[in-house]
């Protein structure tokens, strides 16, 4: 049941290509113009040991791109619900969730078509994986983990508003708050009150944990940080995602 | 066992009550018509006995299951056709139908050839594997009662399934519901077209307002009404004077529009001249007279005061839209 949800999913957004492209070509672009730029930065006081400022900057492009493939999973949630596709989920015999788990499978895809996508960017231009093979699979399966925790609180937005411009209205809230978190920067080189809120942002962890195995190699506690702040995003989208569908099934 | 049974059924949504304490029973093997204008309550009632929407009061049953406490069984043996065919334009006709197969339980095997037994049942198996975004409204309405008949359910959900459909297109589904019903599938149908309801059901009931205010076969409805009608159209500028020589006759029913006069006649046919000789001596022009025998319509009109079909282009309060 989930498994063919998620196949539609995938289908789905392969097929819409106004969905798949911010996932990839915004990030893209902002990628080669950060690096092109600012690429100088790495020289300065306190900033990471790293090969080049694209090795550094490849997990602040998968975090971008994952954050998006997450507000693209709750667009076509939202566009599912606008045009009654729900309707015909909801009518059906299978749990309710499943038609929520569904979708989040499509947006993990996207996630990890998102991390393939950079990882090899990466490789092409010149960054080296620090971690080898172990580490770009680690790489991959945080963003894929990150996207689906991030997908839970699309849905429920989805589920909540019932409406695909209001999802589509969060865009510029996903890029503040990916920009105050160590995604594009290093947390100890933001002046404040940025560095306390990257300091504190769940993101931070989890950008560093797919950060980590590219730049230096798989470190245990930096991944563990980054897996239980995956987890409380899991937490808070299924919870608020269940109470968004009870509610969506309460008023029809 | 009656396949549908409703008692007292209510939704508010806030202060708005749009479905109030409804009754009604549907038997197995029936097609029941549940004609009413728009914002009457009619989706906001199948809304509910499909298990998408709670309700607020009463209770209903569907093939012998309540619609709240055991949801899911009912969900396992209705078919559901919505009033906006819910497709998904980036799938074919074949995805859909798959997907639907395997949400209904069906094993995969068994889910493809389902689908394909349902695309040529429905005329579509030249189409299957295009896009539905390429369908025009008449496929799409086909494609997604198929959808809704691959499980093979016992009571089978249509709302206004034909709102928008040329009348080719429309016919085409008539047959395919009676084909449905004739292989004894219980068709509960909502629709705002008198013919529909004329047309397909054994039974109809009639909702105004989120009541039922009348339910029968259409000719016992019918003959309830009694007499027939003369539907005068006059120039204009003497219709208030016509309308005053008719009331002599007989009973004046509303009017359609600003030019027609309608008046109820006991003896049908046989007072046509004593209408049209009272006209003439008052010095009034009629354009066109017609003997309109009692229709859905004036059971409608008797039951509430206004015509279904004026209601169509009202302002259509009452039910909100669900979200």
């Amino acid at each position: 049941m989930v498994r063919a949800l998620g196949a539609r999913s995938i289908r789905q957004t392969f097929r819409r290509p106004q969905l798949l492209a911010p996932i990839v070509i915004f990030p893209t672009l902002l990628l080669a113009v950060q690096t092109g730029g600012a690429g100088a930065s790495i020289e300065l006081p306190g900033f990471p040991p790293v090969q080049s400022f694209l090795q550094f900057m490849l997990a602040g492009a998968m975090m971008q791109s994952m954050m998006l493939a997450g507000n693209s999973g709750g667009i076509a949630f939202a566009v599912d619900i606008e045009m009654g596709f729900t309707d015909r989920l909801f009518a059906a015999p299978i749990p309710r969730f499943a038609i929520v788990l569904g979708r989040l499978a499509g947006t993990a895809a996207l996630g990890l078509f998102a991390s393939i996508w950079f990882l090899a960017i990466g490789l092409i231009f010149g960054a080296h994986i620090e971690g080898g093979i172990p580490g770009a699979l680690l790489a991959m399966a945080l963003v894929t983990a990150s996207a689906l925790a991030v997908g839970g609180i699309g849905a429920a937005i989805a589920l909540r508003t019932g409406s695909a411009s209001v999802v589509q209205g969060l865009f510029p809230l996903v890029l503040v708050v990916l920009f105050l978190s160590s995604a594009f920067f290093p947390q100890e080189l933001m002046i404040e009150p940025a560095k306390t809120i990257a300091e504190y942002n769940p993101l931070s962890f989890i950008v560093e944990g797919v950060r980590e195995p590219i730049i230096a190699g798989i470190d245990a506690a930096v991944t563990l940080e980054a897996v239980a702040a995956i987890a409380g995003i899991v937490v808070l989208g299924l919870v608020l995602s269940s109470r968004a569908l009870k509610h969506r099934l309460r008023v029809g | 066992m009656a396949a549908i049974e409703v008692a007292a059924l209510e939704r508010a949504f806030g202060e708005v009550l749009a479905v109030q304490g409804i009754d009604l029973e549907v038997a197995e093997g029936e097609i029941y018509g549940f004609l009413g204008p728009n914002g009457a309550g009619k989706t906001t009632t199948v809304r509910m006995l499909t298990t998408l929407l709670l309700p607020t009061g009463g209770r209903a049953s569907v093939a012998g299951h309540d619609v709240v406490g055991e949801a899911r069984q009912v969900r396992a043996s209705i078919g559901v056709a919505l009033q906006e065919a819910a497709l998904d334009p980036l799938m074919t006709g074949r995805e859909l139908i798959r997907l639907q197969a395997t949400l209904q339980g069906l094993p995969p095997a068994a889910g493809r050839e389902r689908a394909d037994a349902l695309l040529e049942r429905v005329d579509l198996t030249g189409a299957a594997d295009r896009r539905v975004g390429t369908y025009s409204g008449g496929m799409k309405r086909r494609l997604d009662l198929a959808a809704a008949l691959v499980h093979e359910p016992s009571v089978l959900f249509l709302d206004e399934p034909t709102t928008g459909l040329d009348p080719v297109s429309r016919k085409t589904i008539w047959e395919e519901v009676r084909d449905l019903n004739d292989d004894g599938t219980t068709v509960f149908l909502t629709t705002q077209y008198l013919e529909e309801a004329d047309q397909l059901a054994d039974n109809v009931g009639i909702i105004d307002r989120g009541r039922i205010v009348a339910e029968g076969t259409p000719e016992s409805l019918k003959d309830e009404i009694g007499d027939p009608h003369v539907e005068l159209l006059i120039s204009e500028g003497e219709v208030a004077e016509a309308e005053r020589v008719c009331a002599e006759i007989g009973r004046l029913l509303p009017p359609k529009d600003g030019r027609r006069v309608l008046v109820e006649v006991e003896n049908g046919a046989a007072d046509i001249p004593r209408v049209v000789r009272a006209l003439d001596e008052a010095g009034i022009a009629v354009e066109s007279l017609e003997l309109v025998r009692p229709t859905l319509d004036d059971v409608f009109v008797d039951k509430t005061g206004h015509h279904l079909e004026k209601e169509e282009s009202g302002d259509g309060d009452g039910e909100p839209a669900p979200a």
